[in-house]
């Protein structure tokens, strides 16, 4: 099942965020933060860095059957973070603090890891047990803000709700035809 | 006036405390008649802008379900005493709009069953307005909230108009368990609920976000704060975030002079009205007249027949759910499409009155299956599809009789962050109750056995959970003796002060109470405006 720069703007939608008008992956790379046309390299540069560890940690954590995962995590992701600078420096920290858990277990960032580098790093880190919270320990908020949220994105997408073969899950407003209907 | 303007205006025609659906009634329907109104109210305005992000505290594991609209602080305490805990922050919100920012929105009228339950059954006591009496004030209420329904419920009482909007269709899961009521000679019908079906007095059509309860982000469910802005463009005045701390008479003991509130910035000021309505729900407003005790009224204001706080009932709440092997399609949507009536209009006194509906919501959401779990990648799909799939459940509420000592009372020991006592909540079941909910139970073990399923959880009889419908504790009724407020919902004891609340039904029936509240509250509107 692909995930599509579609899919992402659906579920951005669906939360509230843009209408349609998502920065692609290229101003962001390129230093044009959302809303900055480049005045602050520093947390473009940061928000660059995120959208790279969120791509890579998204290719770990969704489920196999979604495929073509990057430009639905870049849109969704920057998406989340394009007026809500709060949002934005707390997951540029989770991300770092991830990063430095990546430089001490295997001497690279996270996204320079190999997929199933990664994986042993989050396992290692314990992340299937950690509860999320926004406001607690570091690998706490690497759940909350970095793990959680992408999958908080994909799961309430139409994509996501296929996975389990429905096609309006909670928090997407897909109207009123799906609850109507039995499984196909 | 700025909305931070939270000043007292100068002496105005009405003063109504509590912006929940009764307050915003009765503030429109007055404003509306040309009266100048004043709507003090404890909680915050809530944007409508904000209702995503609490959509997403809902569905977020990492936040509790009182998070979601900030409940629980020291502002909210409370203690709870009686035979069953009384979870009462999770059964109000407090802010312009009030609980129903957080309800479901089914909107049944009472049966007339429920105005007579002491010359028909010997219990409990009769209300001193019948059926026939509320019925105009049922349709208003009705096009007042937007209510989507179908006459197809052969146990409903009488009506003469159409609903205002078209019901909403069963859903799939309605389908196993509707065949299932066939076999059982169960009838199965929709379900009237405050939701727009279509576009609907500016607001949109339900558009399927199924998170409805909390928060419903499109504003298809009709909340309070819609007639708060509906009275807000009749001139009248709104102020949040002002808890009012008492209410004081003049010297003769006869009329309100003032609601006195506190504002964030730790100031107290007076409100002066010629009329003050208390629609604070049926814990708030007792506590309110209990705490505005003088020395005139040394057991609280209106409170010289000692009913203030007694009575207190609630809708006994129970669920059986159960799973079965197939793809029941839940979570699609946030409310239930189908109920049945059928065990309502009972012959013998006991068991009483209930109803039970069928959930669309059964079982953990996918969503919050996927953000629970724990897993990721191979293990995530199999671990959601084992959560999410096949849940199947229905819902029961069970009518409870009044009881002198089931009641809101002040705690001695706790205060507010205010330093006034928070409210005590001594709730009982009673016989009655629990009777009539073994009968509910079995009628829904036997709809989940039929359908094929396999119970997994069933609520006992005797721990119910609470309905979030607290009623009785300011009673209405012809004796000043026996209860706090006349059938004009006026206190027997003060002669401008009204109440407009599910406190003042003497009984409680089984029907969800909110289209009873509007319908009273159109009724003591009306009655205020006589006054005027
Ligand atoms: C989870 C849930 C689901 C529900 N579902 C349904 C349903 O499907 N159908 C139904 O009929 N009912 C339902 N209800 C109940 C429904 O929400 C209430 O019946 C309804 O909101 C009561 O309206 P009200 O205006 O009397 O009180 P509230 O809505 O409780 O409003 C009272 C307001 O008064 C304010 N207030 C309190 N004290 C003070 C004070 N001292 N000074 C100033 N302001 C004060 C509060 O902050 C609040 O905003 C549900 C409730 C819950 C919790
Ligand atoms: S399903 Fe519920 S939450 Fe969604 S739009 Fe309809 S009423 Fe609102």
């Amino acid at each position: 099942m692909e995930l599509t720069r579609r899919d992402a703007v659906a579920a951005l939608a669906a939360i509230g965020v843009g209408g349609g008008v998502v920065y692609g992956a290229t101003e962001l790379r390129e230093g044009r933060g959302p809303g900055e046309s480049g005045e602050t390299p520093t947390s473009a540069d940061d928000t660059g860095a995120l959208l790279e560890t969120t791509v890579a940690l998204a290719e770990i954590i969704y489920p196999p059957e979604v495929t073509e995962t990057e430009s639905f995590v870049r849109t969704f992701v920057s998406g989340r973070i394009e007026d809500d600078d709060a949002r934005r420096e707390a997951m540029v920290d989770a991300a770092d603090a991830l990063d430095a858990d990546a430089r001490s277990e295997h001497g690279a960032s996270f996204r320079e890891l190999e997929p199933e580098e990664g994986d042993a790093l989050l396992e290692t880190l314990g992340m299937s047990q950690v509860d999320p919270n926004p406001e607690g320990d570091e690998r706490q908020r690497i759940r909350y803000y970095l793990v959680n949220e992408l999958l908080y994105g994909l799961m309430r997408s139409p994509k996501g709700g296929q996975l389990v073969g429905i096609e309006n899950p909670p928090g997407y407003p897909g109207g009123l035809d799906a609850y109507q209907q039995g499984p196909e | 006036m700025s909305a931070a303007d939270r000043t007292p205006s100068e002496r105005v025609d009405v003063c109504v405390v509590g912006a929940g659906p009764a307050g915003g009634i009765v503030a429109h329907s007055l404003a509306d008649r040309g009266h100048d109104v004043v709507v003090l109210e404890a909680g915050p305005r809530v944007p409508l802008a904000e209702r995503l992000e609490r959509m997403e505290r809902h569905q977020r594991p990492a936040h509790d379900w009182t998070d979601v609209w900030g409940m629980d602080g020291e502002r909210d305490a409370y203690s709870s005493t009686g035979d069953v805990d009384y979870p009462l922050n999770r059964t109000r919100i407090k802010g312009v709009g009030g609980t129903t920012l957080h309800w479901i929105g089914y909107t049944p009228r009472f049966h007339p069953k429920d105005f007579e339950m002491g010359t028909r059954y010997g219990l409990g006591t009769d209300w001193p307005i019948a059926y026939d009496d509320l019925r105009p004030y049922y349709a208003e209420a009705e096009s007042e909230l937007g209510v989507a329904g179908a006459e197809d419920n052969p146990f409903a009482p009488p009506r003469e108009e159409p609903f205002p909007m078209e019901a909403f269709p069963p859903s799939h899961s309605d389908s196993i368990l509707g065949a299932a009521c066939e076999e059982l000679d169960i009838e199965v019908h929709s379900v009237p609920q405050a939701r727009n079906s279509e576009a609907y007095d500016g607001r949109s059509a339900c558009v399927g976000y199924g998170t409805c309860h909390p928060v419903c982000p499109s504003g298809a469910k009709y909340d309070g704060s819609v007639h708060i802005r509906k009275a807000e463009s009749e001139g009248a005045r709104v102020v949040d975030r002002a808890p009012v701390q008492r209410l004081e008479h003049d010297s003769e003991g006869e009329r309100v002079e003032a609601a006195v509130y506190a504002t964030p910035d730790g100031t107290e000021h007076r409100q002066e009205a010629r009329q003050f309505v208390v629609a604070c729900g049926a814990i708030e407003t007792p506590r309110l007249l209990l705490l505005s005790q003088s020395e005139q009224y040394p057991d609280g204001l209106a409170n010289s027949s000692g009913a203030v706080g007694r009575y207190l009932m609630d809708h006994l709440l129970y669920l059986v759910t159960g799973r079965l092997m197939e793809p029941t399609e839940q979570h699609q949507v946030g409310f239930s499409t189908s109920v049945t009536h059928q065990f309502y209009d009972h012959e013998e006194a006991t068991p009483g009155s209930f109803f039970v509906g069928f959930l669309n919501y059964a079982g953990p959401s996918p969503v919050e299956a996927a953000l629970d779990d724990g897993g990721w990648g191979d293990d995530l799909t199999a671990a959601v599809e084992r959560s999410y799939g096949g849940h199947i459940g229905t819902e029961a509420l069970v009518e409870q009789l009044p009881n002198p000592n089931s009641r809101v009372t002040l705690d001695p020991d706790e205060t507010d962050d205010h330093g006034n006592p928070v409210p005590q909540i001594h709730w009982t079941v009673g016989d009655h109750g629990r009777t009539t909910a073994e009968k509910a139970i079995e009628v829904q073990r036997d709809i989940l056995d039929e359908a094929g399923a396999r119970v997994d959880y069933a609520t006992p009889a005797d721990d119910p959970l609470s309905g979030s419908h607290p009623m009785g504790t300011t009673r209405m009724g012809d004796d000043p003796a026996e209860s706090v407020v006349d059938r004009r919902l006026r206190t027997h004891d003060l002669e401008n002060l009204s109440i407009a609340s599910s406190g003042v039904f003497p009984t409680g029936g089984a029907m969800n109470p909110t289209l009873t509240i509007v319908a009273l509250s159109l009724k003591a509107a009306e009655h205020i405006h006589d006054d005027l």
